[in-house]
């Protein structure tokens, strides 16, 4: 058999367990999958490129996720009426002041010789900027966060519709995607010049640290993006279900395919969301494909195979891995971004590391690390899984227990935990992976 | 006499908060200290390994609240802790015979067990949740206080109160007794000395007739246990929550990393820089300096350097900043590069 044919069988499959589950719980649930399969498999890709080309340790996935979600906010919601006017100048001189502070800081360091001078001189400019940086910021986001705080109480957006229109501009989302890319791509930077070069599990540490700090300034810096009170009501670059139903041409071509307009009106969206989604997959995985079969990909491969060899033969080895890590996370943002798009809504109290940040290795491992196709599949895959392992293990429980009277305390708390199952399934899969099949499903050629 | 206030004020919400989570932390890092130095890798499912042995615990406490066993006063969590010991050093033990020892035999590099630990933290994390569910759990009995901030402001006619938990005095109590124990343990006996031997210089140490696999065994029953004395004081003093337990990592890691990763005496150390500065840096000092400045100069607001929310950036900083200026740690660990 083939590496096509297998390959080709294996996609078959996971596609045919996504059918299957729409014949027994609805098309929308199985459309659902689809759609966030895509972005998995979006994501997946961006770790692939880290961890299969380069081996480079990323588990701060999470935190390049939710940067792009909130590029959907910034530009996607329209401006709040009066907030920028009330505290926005003083964010703007904040913030500066926040980075020239660490420019001075850096600078310091640089220029000044080493000594307790220098060390002296850090800690001041350190700690003067902070406070004048906190001096300009609070009243600042005390203003903003006074401009009608149940609806609004942050900055908004630069969808250029007010508060009614601005859903009609929602060509707007595919800018923001991209826009989700640069804010992940700015922020590995900033990481990347300060932890590549530690040893690879110091790595990984650095970056589930930062994921943690993303997160805590999203839900904590509501001038920015409301915190937990969420952002509702992102636009989106597909029609609103309501406006489906009322329109008597798509009622009739729904009717004539055999659907009600309601479900044919949500099936429809999410259709259109797949024929978006796997554009950009098949953009994101079409470059990474030339990617890795370019020089620059051999290169990478043998940076990460013989990091000794491949510097001793001229190759920049910090710079290639802060140019892969920079791409791999930018993927991340795009993803992020697109899911954000999807929910309609930015939730940062929803972000959890096991489910964007290990359960995307999970699928990168499962599919095989180093090979593109193999990501796309765990993506798809592991998906089905995680959304699947919850039902399935109810239904098993429901077996197993049976026999048990119906008010047995067993039989209650083995019900009541079978939602815990997800976990357990992945982590067993992921062991059984590295051990038995360490190359993956669609191992690296 | 405001000098007085500000002392007890900054002890109560700063010096004790501080010295019962360093040491919390501290137990937490040795942990993750000694998985580095034998097996050496990040062990990624500490966190969770805390949560199973606290779980094991508060299983037991439960079931011996409803059957009226009692330690007096003292908590009864700690009559339980040997069995939450126990529990967690099985599963530890089952972890690494059908897990991790392929790998070791493998000679696998770091990385791929790290990978490896990933996969055992969602199994674990997935076992404790299962069992107890998500959710929050309180085991924690007996009088909370030792001296509450009322009777201390009786007795010496402060303004401010400082409160003693018995849960803090227990932290420190039994971190006291733990480091002493592993100490003994590391220097004075010979299974300790074959484990820091094997620690150096793994060759040296094979060559001079030394077992790796029970060193390694050795090895995860001490972090099983320290592990699971982590967490029960951690969850005594605070709350157990499965999650909370994951989140615990980072500020373990950086503890243990910051004093010098594979060094014991830097685990302890560690955990109290990182408590330290998490706590002063998250405190609103409004109280404090409003007893020392002159009146005039009293601050308005509440002198808060950073939200509470923030306290995972300030290890995060610590140990990005000893990463970069200083790669071995504060007790010269192994090299991180």
């Amino acid at each position: 058999m083939t590496d096509t044919v297998k390959n080709s069988l294996l996609f078959a499959l996971v596609f045919t367990l996504i059918i299957i589950s729409g014949f027994f719980q609805g098309w929308n649930n199985a459309m659902f999958i689809v759609n966030m399969g895509i972005i998995s498999a979006i994501m997946a890709l961006g770790v692939n490129l880290q961890w299969g080309y380069a081996g480079l340790f990323n588990v701060g996935v999470m935190g390049f996720v939710a940067l792009g979600g909130l590029a959907a906010v910034l530009i996607g919601m329209p401006a709040t009426p009066g907030a920028f006017a009330a505290g926005g100048t003083g964010i703007v001189i904040a913030l500066l002041l926040g980075a020239g502070t660490i420019i001075a800081a850096v600078l310091a360091y640089k220029r000044m010789t080493a000594g307790r001078n220098r060390n002296l001189a850090i800690t001041a400019i350190l700690i003067f900027g902070f406070f004048v940086f906190r001096g300009f910021l609070d009243p600042a986001v005390g203003l903003i966060e006074d401009v009608n705080p149940a609806a609004t109480g942050y900055l908004g957006g630069l969808n250029p519709g007010t508060q009614d229109t601005y859903r009609d501009n929602g060509w707007i989302m595919l800018i923001a995607w991209p826009v989700g890319g640069l804010f992940a791509a700015g922020a590995a930077w900033l990481i990347g010049k300060a932890a590549l070069g530690l040893r690879s599990d110091y790595l990984a540490i650095a970056t589930l640290g930062i994921a943690e700090i993303i997160i805590a300034v999203l839900k904590n810096e509501d001038w920015l993006t409301r915190g937990v009170k969420n952002v509702v009501g992102v636009p989106r670059p597909v029609p609103y279900e309501l406006d489906l139903q009322n329109s008597a041409v798509f009622v009739e071509r729904a009717a004539s395919l055999g659907f009600d307009p309601v479900e044919g009106s949500t099936i429809f969206v999410k259709l259109l969301y797949a024929v978006l989604f796997a554009a950009v997959l098949g953009i994101i995985f079409w470059l990474s494909q030339r990617a890795l079969n370019s020089p620059w990909g051999r290169m990478l491969r043998a940076i990460r195979d013989n990091e000794v060899a491949a510097e001793a033969m001229g190759k920049d080895v910090t710079a290639r891995h802060l140019q892969v890590f920079i791409l791999g996370s930018a993927i991340c943002g795009i993803a992020g971004a697109m899911m954000t798009t999807l929910d309609g809504q930015l939730t940062p109290g929803t972000y959890q590391p096991l489910r964007f940040t290990f359960l995307i290795w999970v699928m990168v491992i499962v599919g095989g690390s180093g090979s593109n196709l193999g990501s796309i599949l765990g993506g798809f895959l592991i998906w089905f899984l995680w959304v699947q392992v919850e039902p399935i293990g109810l239904f098993i429980m429901d077996i197993i227990t049976s026999g048990m009277a119906d008010d047995n305390w067993l039989r209650i708390h083995l019900i009541d935990s079978a939602a815990q199952m997800r976990l357990m399934t992945m982590g067993v899969i992921m062991i059984l992976v590295l051990r038995f099949s360490p190359r993956g499903l669609i191992p690296e050629k | 006499m405001d000098f007085l206030n500000a002392i007890v004020a900054l002890a109560n919400y700063v010096l004790i908060p501080g010295i019962a989570y360093g040491s919390q932390l501290a137990i937490g890092a040795l942990g993750v200290t000694l998985v580095y130095g034998i097996l050496r890798f990040s062990n990624f499912a500490h966190g969770d390994t805390m949560a199973f042995g606290t779980m094991i615990t508060i299983l037991v406490t439960w079931w011996m609240q409803s059957v009226g066993i009692s330690l007096g006063t003292l908590p009864t969590a700690l009559l339980a802790l040997p069995f939450g010991i126990m529990g967690c050093i099985a599963l530890v033990l089952i972890t690494d015979r059908t897990v991790y020892k392929f790998y070791r035999e493998q000679k696998a590099k770091p990385v791929i067990l790290v990978i490896v630990s990933m996969g055992v933290m969602f199994v674990m994390n997935g076992i404790v949740r299962f069992i107890i569910g998500p959710d929050d759990q309180s085991f924690s009995d007996g009088p909370r206080f030792i001296i509450s901030a009322r009777d201390f402001k009786r007795l010496t006619g402060l303004d401010e109160g400082l409160g003693i938990r018995t849960t803090q005095v227990i932290t420190v109590v039994t971190a006291i007794v733990v480091v002493a124990l592993l100490f003994w343990f590391l220097n004075k006996t010979r299974s300790g000395k074959s484990m820091r031997a094997y620690s150096d210089n793994e060759d040296l140490a094979l060559l001079s007739g030394i077992n790796p696999e029970r060193v390694v065994m050795i090895t995860w029953i001490i972090v099983a246990a320290l592990a699971t004395i982590a967490g029960t004081l951690y969850g005594l003093d605070k709350s157990f929550k499965p999650f909370t337990y994951f989140q615990l990592l980072l500020p373990i890691f950086a503890s243990a990393v910051v004093g010098g990763i594979g060094s014991p005496l830097g685990a302890i150390a560690g955990g109290f820089v990182i408590a330290f500065s998490e706590v002063t840096i998250t405190y609103a000092w409004k109280k404090v300096l409003g007893y020392l400045m002159p009146e005039s100069l009293e601050p308005n607001g509440l002198v808060q350097l950073m939200s509470t929310d923030y306290k995972f950036a300030v290890s995060f900083v610590i140990l990005l900043i000893v990463l970069l200026f200083k790669p071995t740690g504060l007790f010269k660990g192994q090299s991180t590069t």
